[in-house]
């Protein structure tokens, strides 16, 4: 039996100890935001947080979450998830798509150690989340984006200027 | 407003309701097209069809609550053809682009064919906008004609006095005005409108504006889905254990130890392996894990890229089946036109297997049902994999029904002329018993190693420069694998022994040169190809232009200076050369460690 937290919600479950976080998420949960890119953690469609730390579910075994907080893009709730997301959407980062929940978990864990990334400091966090409609330029300003509207928004706690 | 009827000889538009009560729906139906079948009745769903003589097609619905549907034909696989061709609808119906909604259409090459292509429907060769531009702002502005006929009648006013933006009708005059959904259910009791009228460029207010994607919202929570994450009630999944080299044939398997695994309900051969099904993925892929399987590999393909390059370059110095012929290049390439001053250009060039590599692993859902076969699926080629699938089973096409899901990525590969991966899931299904739904997964690795792959190609290009340093003559011979030979596309796409695939971008050539001959030659492998992004043109573009600047080194010339004499007659290739030389700052010096190239080549008009 392997307790951990789901999306904030307490998850009991007996299965394989072994199995991927990845399929426990997708198969068992039947959360499907999450994707399955390469089974090796060498895409990074599949990141999800643990204890907020942006990391390949893909092989990670479901073991190793016990007592943790997994959160998936459907999770995201936090202030900078949330700017993370609006910013991906004003500047239509999107093209298949299939990469982006990994791309916008792996972004906001940025965010959340570093508020005012360099284009280096995006590109070294970012490296492992492969896009192969290439859409780095435009991950690369949604995360500046972001950055900038979070700024904003610690200036002006009012909220008068919206996320 | 000036605006052109679309009423050109036999190509007339009519368009008619297809469905009655509250809300519109309208199908444009294409002059020219056959008696209307009871299946094409079927699909229409409506009595006022029974009398149709035109074939439907269906792409835009109208409910009451404003929201305006634009069904899209074309698989959204991250190109934007869900936001491209709801823009041409939304542009003649003078809707607001935020009112309007994006759903797939089912397969169905009667309505949703391709208009490039016949009947049938699929996506590639960049031609979504380019066959339906006309089609869907057809399908807008009768749409729009209805509303407007039925506010006209509503307020007793002439339509001409009536105006349309952003998805309300108004009548200055009496300052009366009604949103489409407030006129839906009257608009759909109007006649449909014999010819209608499309707007001129000039008027263009959504067409050429940068708008929103209708697919970012779905894409950016987590709510997009795509074939990866269908769950069916019962569905197993399936993965498969392909022979390790192509053409290896399976000569025994035990799966005893693969059925220990828990979750593993069943494990089955079929032609391209043994496929294990498992509850879910990761006692499938446990089960296959623990497969063991013998292969006889004595007519297996063993070929290392090495040799093949050999073999290839071998053949290459045969002359190929005939792609193009201008002069005698032959002649002028024997002459040693180095005695006279000129100059011998030689590239040999090869391109290795490409694969395609889809963020999305290849996978599909198929379940049988009373009716036939229902499969989900983010796919390119509907009408082929319909017809495969409806042979398998021995069943009628359109007992095949597909929904579509987005396509995590596909450049060609979910457009597979061999229905691959669909016939893979079918005899999965099929050799089950059909007892459950089932879900073909392919591991990234399955993507890698199982095909289909771009062809390995090799390029020899022979040229020679006259004594003023112009090219004179031009030899390519072209060796690789036809994609078209054996399958559904032959007939239309190989032509006296050329695939057209193979030679795209050579066999044009535009350079103006007196002697010209390319060849081609296509080996028959068992590595399984396929057409990849912009297929030919993936290689015969570098190859060509490789060999230019090889010519315009050997001239001493500049390699825009040497293409610009070259493309004379080709205004479309010179502007566009000159666009990019300028754009680059052509001829100036560039920072230590850094080059500048210039290519130009034409591909899909697009």
């Amino acid at each position: 039996m392997i307790e951990f937290e789901l999306n904030g919600k307490p998850q009991r479950l007996d299965l394989d100890p072994d199995m991927p976080l990845l399929w426990v998420i997708r198969d068992r949960l039947e959360l499907t935001g999450t994707k399955y890119g390469c089974g090796i953690a060498q895409c990074g469609a599949c990141t999800v947080h643990i204890d907020g730390v942006a990391t390949r579910s893909c092989v990670t075994p479901v073991a190793a979450v016990a007592g943790k907080a997994v959160t998936t893009i459907e999770g995201l709730q936090s202030p900078t998830g949330k700017a993370v997301q609006a910013a991906w959407t004003e500047l239509d980062v999107v093209q298949c798509g299939y990469c982006q929940s990994g791309q916008i978990m792996s972004a906001v864990d940025l965010l959340n150690r570093n508020a005012q990334p360099s284009d280096a400091d995006i590109d070294a966090a970012m490296s492992g989340n492969l896009c192969r409609c290439n859409t780095y330029v435009r991950i690369r300003a949604a995360i500046k984006h972001a950055s900038r509207r979070l700024a904003e928004a610690v200036q002006d706690p009012v909220g008068s200027r919206s996320l | 407003m000036d605006r052109t009827p679309i009423n050109r000889g036999r190509r007339r538009f009519l368009v008619g309701t297809l469905t009655a009560g509250a809300g519109l729906t309208l199908g444009t139906f294409l002059g020219g097209c056959e008696q209307s079948t009871p299946e094409a009745q079927r699909w229409a769903g409506s009595a006022t069809m029974a009398s149709a003589t035109f074939t439907p097609n269906a792409f835009v619905r109208i409910s009451p609550d404003d929201r305006v549907t634009v069904i899209i034909k074309h698989l959204e696989m991250g190109q934007g053809t869900y936001t491209g061709l709801a823009t041409l609808v939304a542009e003649e119906l003078d809707a607001e682009w935020s009112q309007v909604e994006v759903e797939a259409a089912p397969a169905d090459a009667e309505r949703y064919n391709n208009l490039l292509w016949g009947k049938m429907q699929g996506t590639g060769g960049s031609t979504a906008i380019a066959n339906a531009f006309e089609q869907m702002r057809t399908a807008g502005a009768a749409a729009r004609a209805m509303l407007v006929a039925a506010a006209a009648k509503q307020w007793n006013v002439t339509e001409d006095e009536i105006e349309v933006r952003d998805g309300v009708l108004r009548h200055n005059g009496s300052n009366r005005q009604a949103s489409f959904g407030e006129l839906a259910e009257l608009a759909a009791h109007e006649p449909v409108p014999e010819q209608v009228f499309l707007k001129e460029p000039g008027e263009f207010r959504l067409i050429g504006a940068r708008l929103p994607r209708k697919d970012s919202a779905a894409k950016v929570d987590g709510t997009a889905r795509f074939t990866q994450d269908v769950k069916l009630p019962g569905m197993l999944t399936a993965l498969v254990l392909h022979p390790p080299r192509f053409g290896a044939k399976l000569k025994s398997f035990d799966a005893a130890q693969a059925k220990s695994i828990p979750g593993v309900e069943a494990v089955v051969a079929i032609p391209t392996g043994v496929a294990v099904l498992g509850t879910d993925f990761w006692s499938a892929k446990k089960g296959r894990d623990a497969l063991r399987a013998e292969w006889d590999e004595s007519q297996a393909f063993t070929l290392s890229s090495e040799r093949l390059s050999a073999q290839y370059r071998e053949l290459a110095t045969k002359p190929g089946t005939l792609a193009y012929n201008e002069g005698d290049a032959d002649a002028v390439l024997g002459s040693a036109p180095e005695g006279a001053g000129g100059k011998r250009v030689q590239a040999r060039i090869d391109f290795p297997y490409l694969a395609h590599a889809a963020m999305e692993p290849m996978n599909c859902v198929m379940q049988r049902t009373d009716q036939g076969i229902e499969i989900w699926n983010g796919e390119q080629f509907q009408t082929p994999d319909q017809a495969a699938i409806a042979a398998l089973f021995d069943l009628r096409p359109e007992q095949v029904q597909i929904h579509m899901l987005y396509a995590g990525g596909s450049f060609g590969r979910r457009a597979n002329p061999h229905s691959d991966y669909l016939l893979e899931t079918g005899r999965i299904l099929k050799a089950f018993g059909g007892k459950a739904p089932v879900k073909l997964v392919w591991t990234r690795e399955d993507d890698m190693r199982a095909g289909y792959y771009r062809p390995f190609f090799h390029h020899s290009i022979e040229a020679t420069l006259d004594a003023e340093g112009k090219p004179v003559a031009w030899r390519q011979r072209i060796v690789g694998q036809s994609i078209a030979a054996g399958t559904v596309m032959e007939g239309a796409m190989v032509k006296d022994g050329v695939d057209a695939a193979s030679v795209e971008g050579a066999a044009n050539l535009p350079y103006a040169i007196p002697n010209v001959r390319v060849e081609l030659h296509s080996p028959q492998l068992p590595v399984p190809v396929q057409w990849w992004r912009s297929v030919g043109s993936t290689h015969t573009a570098f190859a060509v232009e490789t060999a230019i600047d090889q010519l315009a080194a050997a001239a001493g010339r500049d390699p825009v200076e040497f293409r610009r004499a070259l493309l004379k007659d080709h205004p479309r290739h010179l502007g566009v050369m000159e666009l990019a030389a300028e754009k680059a700052g052509w001829g100036k010096p560039m920072p230590p460690g850094r080059g500048r190239g210039i290519a130009v080549h034409e591909s899909f008009n697009s």
